[in-house]
């Protein structure tokens, strides 16, 4: 058996498997489907400093492939998620990371302090780049100076792990990243939704309450890929790859193209289970093609 | 088929089924067509303890269940179930429920048809469709309860919708537990409201996961955005922003 240790900055995982955000609740929710204990990492529900409500419903059109979202970083906010979700998510069985989100560089500070306080929780998910909310998220991400300026001042009051999320919405990512990597992260993953937008024909209208909304699923697969193999050429910190990963040969592309980890996002609600095969099937690959450890293969496509 | 539009599937499983009760839903792994890709949440529509099976009463409304309809004995379905929280009458002290249900919602309210007459207790129906061929299954609801029926164009019953029915004001019921389009849920509920009826509705909101974890399939609520797959997909109508 291969060994599947990978790193993230000073985070040492038991395997590259991680839950992606939004898609995999608090963990809890997938006891029944999975052994917890089995993962890298679960990355919970974005998180944010105050309260947030989310859209209104229709939040979530299936598409060819894939589905929009629309969810909108619906959360209880920082304090509840310390005071009554915490407990529950440090003794899960694995490391969890908190994803973080924000509409202004003082709510991502304040939240990702809050966090830092936290003794069970590595690292978190900086996430500069949900298309879901009016203001912030994304805007961050989108521009390399936004996207420096909150990376730079969340690294000021965070201490741990620092992950950021980057936005597939733009027209070079490399350069985001690169910010992101200045700026002091410890590594950047990637991607979050694509934009995009479902119309239903006959009543004329839009199908989600906000028009527009986040693509995942297999669609976006070949697209991240892409990006995820630019990026990783383009920074020196690990890089943590997903979009459409549904099975251990995507996350095996994934990491061919340059990631130390991936997530699964919208495979986890086809097969609540898929978490821990991919794991499992990491391993076979490794075993089958003689690997002695799964570091062997990050960035290891033949060109 | 039941009907040109809507089926009925069997299911088996080799260890005994789980305890399921009524207004709890499956999530259905539709496989074999390359449009579908999530589950389909489809109620528990009748329970065989002694057969060990599970039925679930489906309408065509697109590719997915389409793709479901073709299915042949024999072939597997992957399944998570039960899920959710379903009617809440267990522990519950009423005399004269009426069930009501419009279309492919009548589908839970046989189960819970079993279920309550398990406890002694036998309920009155009421169904609308559009027409007498959308009135599914009718003889199996009559085994379990009183039938009551309205069609829009009179083929069945009377004539209109359920909350038209003479026997809403012939009759006293003390709770209603109802399935169906929105329109006609919120119909019901107005007509509880106004009779000061306990009124629970199961809701069918599009979902992804199924299970609480992706907050797609939200109804706004008094408590603020519930997940319908987990809260619900019954809600108590005094919970709900319906009325007020
Ligand atoms: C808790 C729950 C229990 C359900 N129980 C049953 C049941 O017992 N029997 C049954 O036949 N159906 C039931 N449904 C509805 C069923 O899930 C949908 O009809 C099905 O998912 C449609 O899939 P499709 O691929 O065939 O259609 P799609 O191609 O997905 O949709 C076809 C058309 O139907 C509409 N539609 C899709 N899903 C829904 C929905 N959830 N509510 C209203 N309109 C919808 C779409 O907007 C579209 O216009 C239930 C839904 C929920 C949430
Ligand atoms: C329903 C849903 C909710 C999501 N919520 C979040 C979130 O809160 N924060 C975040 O950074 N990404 C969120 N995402 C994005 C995913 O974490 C992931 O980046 C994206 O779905 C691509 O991966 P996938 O194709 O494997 O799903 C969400 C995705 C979905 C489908
Ligand atoms: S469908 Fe995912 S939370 Fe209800």
């Amino acid at each position: 058996m291969a060994s599947l240790i990978t790193n993230i900055g000073q985070l040492e995982l038991q395997n590259p498997v991680m839950t992606a955000s939004g898609t995999f609740g608090y963990g809890t929710e997938y006891q029944d489907f999975v052994d917890l204990k089995k993962l890298g990492a679960i990355i919970v529900k974005g998180t944010t400093l105050n309260p947030r409500q989310g859209n209104p419903y229709p939040r979530m059109a299936e598409t060819p492939s894939g589905m929009l979202n629309a969810v909108g970083l619906q959360n209880k906010g920082a304090q509840y998620f310390i005071d009554n979700i915490y407990s529950t998510v440090r003794n899960i069985g694995c490391t969890a990371i908190v994803n973080v989100s924000g509409s202004c560089v003082e709510d991502y500070v304040k939240a990702a302090e809050m966090i830092d306080a936290l003794e069970d929780i590595p690292a978190i998910e900086l996430n500069i780049s949900c298309p879901n909310v009016k203001q912030g998220g994304m805007a961050f991400g989108v521009k390399a100076d936004s996207a420096a300026q909150v990376v730079e001042a969340v690294r000021k009051a965070y201490h741990k792990t620092l992950i950021v999320k980057l936005s597939p919405n733009v027209t070079d990512s490399t350069e985001i990243a690169r910010a992101a990597e200045a700026s002091g992260a410890d590594s950047v993953s990637l991607i979050n939704t694509m934009l995009g937008m479902a119309i239903d024909a006959e009543r004329r209208k839009p199908i989600l309450s906000t028009i527009t909304g986040g693509l995942s699923g297999p669609a976006v697969k070949p697209v991240a890929l892409r990006m995820v193999w630019q990026v990783a050429k383009a920074v020196k910190i690990p890089v943590i790859g997903m979009g459409g990963i549904s099975n251990a040969t995507d996350a095996i592309e994934f990491m061919l193209a340059g990631a130390s980890a991936i997530e699964i996002g919208t495979a986890n609600f086809i097969d609540p289970s898929i978490s821990g095969k991919v794991v499992d099937g990491i391993n076979d690959y490794l075993d089958r093609h003689g690997f002695s450890s799964v570091k062997d293969i990050i960035g290891a496509l033949d060109i | 088929m039941l009907s040109d539009a809507a089926f009925l599937l069997t299911l088996t499983y080799g260890d005994p089924l789980p305890e399921m009760a009524a207004g709890q839903f499956a999530e259905l792994l539709v496989e074999g067509s390359n449009k579908v890709m999530l589950r389909r949440p489809i109620s528990i529509h009748k329970v065989d303890i002694q057969q060990n099976t599970v039925e679930f009463m489906i309408q065509i409304v697109g590719e997915g269940t389409r793709t479901l309809s073709q299915l042949k004995p024999g072939d597997k379905v992957n399944t998570l179930l039960p899920l959710g929280n379903g009617f809440s009458y267990k522990d519950k002290a009423f005399k004269a429920p009426l069930l009501v249900g419009g279309g492919v919602g009548i589908a839970p309210l046989l189960h819970l048809g079993q279920e309550l007459n398990a406890m002694g207790i036998k309920p009155t129906f009421l169904f609308g469709g559009r027409s007498s061929k959308h009135i599914l299954r009718p003889e199996e609801y009559e085994l379990q309860g009183r039938l009551f029926v309205t069609t829009e164009d009179a083929s069945m019953g009377e004539k209109g919708f359920v909350t038209d029915h003479t026997l809403l004001g012939k009759e006293q019921f003390d709770i209603i537990f109802a399935c169906g389009p929105t329109p006609m849920l919120k119909s019901v509920a107005r007509f509880a409201e106004a009779k000061g009826i306990e009124c629970q509705v199961s809701l069918e909101h599009k979902m992804a996961c199924g299970i609480g974890a992706c907050l797609c399939c939200v109804e706004d609520t008094n408590d603020g955005n519930v997940c319908v797959c987990k809260e619900g997909p019954v809600f108590d109508i005094k919970r709900l922003k319906w009325l007020h």
